[in-house]
């Protein structure tokens, strides 16, 4: 039966490009090879992600009056709707630690080198989106926290030299942060912004599928295994894994719902931005209101984006990576940037 | 169709998409942008009774709509500023320890005279005026 299904499906479609990646598709096999794992990974969480979102749909009211109710309707009556929401939140922790796991081995091993520049590439707005996700996705339930942090990160945007107030503006609906702002957060959240992502994990998958997996420079490969079904099975067995993590950590700290924003209450003390956010959130507070006469605003915005473009551009930077002989320098740079920057700021940002 | 013509006509295939692109993105761009609303134009609000605020607390209150900030200073004076921090719109609170007025969102501190004194804020607080009428505190602005 199943032969003549795909007898029937051959006859009509050229099915080699599939066969390939089933049959001829391996993965080097050498010390770093668990590495591998983290963009799986990020992938499954992603999916977690899309499948827990069109769940909380279902119930969820994108506007200034419903927001908050509804989610907590989604929380005390619908059956099993606390560990729903519960697995989307703990998922985009989990999905953005996944995914600066699998940048940062990506980054060490030096596999954004040629020929792989693309990759890179695409893997850096695939972060940006993630970071997106997040950002659009916060001020949804629409309580105390959802409340600032939607006024906090949309009023970075508008000091975005010239495009800045328009942004603002078209990204609050308004002035201010009110009712009209989830409608257009929530837009982004579950239409756009997923439109996007899906395209380019596509395309950051067909770049992989076309080049392979990279291996480090002077890494000797003991062999290699094929990607259907043993690495697949090894993916598989990660995210169980992951899985039992994610439903364990929802299960036995459930995320909360808080109170409900109110327009004319004072920001509550000890409010901060999730961990991921967390070196952005210190920056803002360490830069005074002016440097030599430019607003600090502008300058933490510029800080930021610099050092984005530099992850962006990192392939070419590193020319000795390109031509396979081993860059300390850049292993250096990504050691301080990973350990004074991104922990000791977020540690520091998360006690003061 | 010699070289010259063909490269013509290209450049201008590819003005005439550019305009189409550009007929088609306008209304969109229009459509985001939100209706402007009227300006708020509320100029005085009765922010609290008398006997409400003791020395050294403070309150919000609403002005049009915006939040403000009405505080009896430690020596029994009442002074009244936006609430809105001039930093990135977080919504400030009286802090009775420090006779201070504080942002919690990045550490923000101003006197009683809403001067930054600590901390991101780019600007001063902007200050309303307060006058008493009866039972009524009546916080004043100059301008819309």
């Amino acid at each position: 039966m199943k032969e003549k299904m795909l007898n029937w499906v051959e006859e009509r479609f050229d099915l080699s490009a599939i066969r390939h990646l089933t049959r001829e598709k391996t993965v080097p096999v050498h010390r770093y090879t668990p590495f591998y794992y983290f963009g799986g990974l990020a992938l499954f969480f992603f999916v977690v992600q899309i499948v827990t979102g069109i769940l909380l749909m279902l119930y969820y009211k994108p506007t200034g009056e419903n927001a908050y109710e509804s989610i907590r309707t989604i929380m005390t009556q619908v059956r099993f709707g606390w560990l729903i929401r519960s697995i989307h939140v703990w998922g985009t922790n989990l999905m953005m630690l996944a995914v600066l796991l699998h940048t940062f081995a990506k980054y060490f091993l030096k596999a954004y080198r040629k020929p792989r520049e693309l990759t890179w590439i695409s893997g850096f707005f695939l972060l940006v989106l993630a970071l997106g996700f997040s950002f659009t996705g916060h001020p949804l339930p629409w309580n105390e926290f959802a409340y600032f942090a939607a006024k906090i990160g949309t009023a970075s945007i508008g000091s975005v030299p010239l495009v800045g107030p328009w942004l603002l503006e078209a990204i609050r609906g308004g002035q201010g942060v009110t009712g009209n702002t989830i409608s257009r957060l929530f837009a982004l959240h579950v239409v756009v912004l997923p439109l996007v992502t899906i395209g380019l994990v596509i395309l950051h998958l067909l770049f992989v599928q076309i080049q392979g997996s990279s291996v480090p420079i002077k890494v000797k490969p003991v062999g290699e295994i094929p990607f259907f079904p043993n690495f697949f099975l090894r993916d598989l067995r990660v995210w169980m894994g992951a899985l039992i993590v994610l439903v364990g950590l929802a299960t036995f700290i459930p995320a909360e719902l808080g109170k409900k924003a109110a327009q004319f209450a004072s920001a509550p003390a000890g409010l901060k931005p999730d961990w991921y956010f967390l070196p952005m959130y210190q920056i803002l507070k360490w830069i005074p209101s002016t440097i030599l006469g430019i607003s600090g605003e502008l300058i933490g915005i510029g800080l930021i984006s610099t050092g984005a473009l530099l992850i962006l551009v990192v392939p070419f930077l590193d020319v000795k990576a390109s031509r396979e002989e081993e860059s300390t320098w850049f292993t250096v740079i990504g050691v301080f940037v990973l350990f004074v920057f991104m922990l000791a700021i977020t540690i520091y940002a998360k006690l003061y | 169709m010699n070289a010259s013509r063909r490269k013509f006509l290209d450049g201008l295939l590819g003005l005439f998409s550019l305009a189409g692109l550009a007929a088609l993105a306008y209304p969109i761009l229009r459509y985001i942008t939100p209706i402007k609303k009227r300006e708020d134009s509320t100029l005085s609000v009765v922010a609290s009774k008398i006997n409400v605020l003791t020395p050294n607390t403070g309150k919000l209150f609403k002005f049009g709509s915006k939040p403000g900030i009405l505080i009896m200073t430690p020596e029994g004076k009442y002074r009244a500023f936006s609430a809105v921090c001039t930093h990135l719109g977080c919504i400030v609170q009286y802090s009775s320890k420090d006779q201070q007025i504080w942002c919690p969102c990045h550490n923000g501190w101003f006197d009683l005279n809403g001067h930054v004194v600590s901390g991101p804020p780019p600007r001063d607080l902007e200050r309303y005026t307060v006058f008493i009428k009866g039972q009524d505190i009546i916080v004043k602005k100059e301008k819309a």
